[in-house]
């Protein structure tokens, strides 16, 4: 960008309009993209009854509070939930791994779903993991990713006498660093996020990882965790209190887990973005 | 790999391969394997479509009832309300969705200040990695009656609603711009790097010619980067009647069914929560073809008219 210097230097009026104009846009953009995150952190927070009557913008919490993460952790099916993520999104994405060294025309939810149920992939770990384990777009990503190297390379170690295993695994798989990190996070993010698969293929409650957990306390607006009101040690007596305490989880359930993947993100921003890139050349 | 050799025929060059590559070989068993098993084994079940499965029967066993799932989905009301409301909300994705990006890609692109940029572009990229599940979550709080959305909403109309997502009306803005949100930053990466190759130079002639920034966007910056834009488009609308059936199975309910019920999730309702296996094959099976034939067609007109094509 630095290159052009040009004209966007210049003090002329319409310049000048035209980037008061366009940091004022992205400016506002950015807060539009910010707030709903920063608004749900806040009310995490916040003294739940006073939330509740709450109006307006949440700009700073309101008073302070930590009861509604208290009844989260004290409730342990979300513990089994991240525990059963943990399993799912470590092996799956080592199986992705190991793996990776229809798009458009495919057969379908329901004979994917019975063929499933027939091989056994059905209520199990394997069910989380196998029917993922390979993802074309990513395989295309590193296939561009290999093409890259020149092939004197190949042809030079060929001659040095290495076989293909010691071609793979002393010539291209160190070059390949960059690339098996774009893809191992995308395969990392992938699993920590997924959660359809899991509401098809698994039956049994203790098997739900964390997002289908997730699922049941935001979107089915059900959550066994507050009726346990007292448990946290923070007491809820009345029927109004409840509903407060209802939502204030909510918050904090959002916090707990999309937290980790939000405080790694700006470290890993730039691999992530290599992705887009590689991917799209062959795209 | 290739080491040079003289022509063979396929059978011969293969074997001969087999031998001097077979690691690679085995190395790409489990991929097939794969494949096989995850990909085209259920290709075979959409002759589901043409069945009438009874689990107890099996696949091969249950009795072959020819056209009769897609007669019943012909005949149905749900043909055309679900494939008008997959055409409606893809409209929609293409007319905010698929512009929105381009957009950001343009002001930011204009941005002189290095840092101010990153700070916007770290800030727009994060949404993509929340969780479909976490932003469906948030989507839930910020629209149910007194949610901050439904106090907007209430604001702007003067009257006061209940949560937004029981408002037919309601769904395709919900569902479109949340996507914006979530997405803008993420999809303006791509145009960002073809403006970025744009030749300085274009720039400079335009500023002789004596154009003005915006002139410059349009006249400039933007035809160098159709090329990308038209690729983009291409894979949109091959997506169109696959995408989105997650979100959109965490958004509606019945109250708004009407405008949100689209193919996909009606063969999730019908297929997995009626078990109703060899209709939803069917209606799976219409909208893959359906799917096809669009992006067979959308690549066509853009290489009668722009040259460009995916395949």
């Amino acid at each position: 960008m630095e290159k052009k210097k040009n004209v966007i230097g210049k003090h002329t009026p319409e310049n000048v309009i035209f980037n008061i104009i366009n940091y004022g846009v992205l400016t506002l953009l950015t807060l539009l993209c910010l707030y709903p995150m920063l608004h749900v952190l806040f009310a995490s927070v916040s003294d739940p009854t006073t939330l509740i009557s709450h109006r307006g913008l949440l700009l700073k919490p309101l008073g302070f509070t930590l009861s509604g993460y208290q009844l989260v952790f004290k409730d342990n099916s979300l513990l089994i939930g991240f525990k059963n993520t943990f399993l799912y999104v470590g092996l799956g994405t080592l199986v992705n791994m190991l793996i990776t060294i229809t798009m458009f025309f495919g057969g379908g939810l329901i004979p994917w779903f019975l063929m499933m149920r027939q091989i056994g992939c059905y209520n199990n770990m394997w069910a989380m993991i196998l029917p993922t384990a390979l993802n074309t777009w990513n395989m295309i990503i590193l296939r561009t990713g290999f093409q890259s190297f020149p092939y004197d390379l190949e042809e030079t170690a060929v001659i040095d006498g290495a076989s293909q295993a010691r071609i793979l695994i002393d010539v291209i798989l160190p070059l390949s660093k960059p690339v098996l990190a774009v893809i191992f996070l995308y395969y990392l993010v992938g699993n920590w996020n997924s959660w359809f698969n899991a509401m098809v293929l698994l039956k049994d409650r203790d098997r739900y990882p964390l997002q289908l957990l997730l699922k049941e306390i935001l979107v089915m607006n059900d959550s066994s965790m507050t009726s346990v009101g007292s448990a946290g040690g923070v007491s809820v007596n009345s029927v109004q209190g409840a509903t407060a305490y209802r939502e204030l989880v909510k918050y904090c359930v959002t916090v707990i887990v999309t937290l980790p993947i939000l405080c790694v993100y700006p470290f890993l921003q730039k691999y992530f973005v290599k992705g887009v890139f590689v991917g799209s050349i062959k795209g | 790999m290739k080491l040079k050799r003289k022509k063979d025929t396929f059978k011969t060059a293969l074997r001969k391969d087999l031998k001097k590559n077979s690691f690679a070989y085995l190395l790409l068993v489990p991929v097939l394997l794969w494949y096989a098993v995850f990909c085209y084994a259920p290709m075979w079940g959409v002759l589901l479509a043409f069945k009438d499965y009874k689990p107890l029967l099996g696949f091969g066993g249950s009795p072959w009832v020819g056209l009769k799932h897609f007669k019943e989905f012909f005949s149905s009301p749900f043909l055309v309300r679900t494939v008008k409301n997959t055409f409606m909300l893809n409209i929609w994705g293409l007319a905010f969705g698929f512009t929105s990006p381009i957009l950001l890609a343009l002001l930011l692109n204009e941005i002189k200040a290095v840092r101010f940029k990153k700070v916007v572009q770290t800030i727009t990229y994060m949404p993509h990695f929340i969780s479909l599940v976490v932003i469906c979550g948030m989507i839930h709080i910020f629209t149910q009656s007194g949610g901050i959305l439904t106090q907007l909403v209430d604001w702007i109309s003067g009257t006061e609603h209940a949560s937004l997502l029981g408002y037919t009306d309601m769904f395709r803005p919900i569902y479109t711009f949340s996507g914006i949100w979530q997405n803008i930053g993420w999809d303006s990466i791509i145009y960002l790097s073809a403006m970025s190759s744009i030749d300085p130079g274009l720039y400079e002639a335009a500023d002789i010619d004596g154009a003005g920034r915006l002139r410059k966007m349009w006249h400039v910056t933007l035809p160098q980067i159709r090329p990308t834009i038209i690729i983009l488009f291409i894979f949109a609308v091959g997506g169109l009647m696959a995408s989105g059936h997650e979100k959109i199975i965490l958004l509606y309910n019945p109250l708004t069914y009407e405008k949100a019920d689209v193919i996909a999730s009606y063969v999730y309702r019908r297929g997995l929560q009626e078990a109703s296996y060899s209709f939803a094959t069917a209606v799976g099976l219409v909208s893959s073809v359906v799917n096809f034939l669009l992006l067979w067609f959308t690549n066509r007109v853009s290489k009668k008219y722009s040259e460009i094509s995916v395949f």
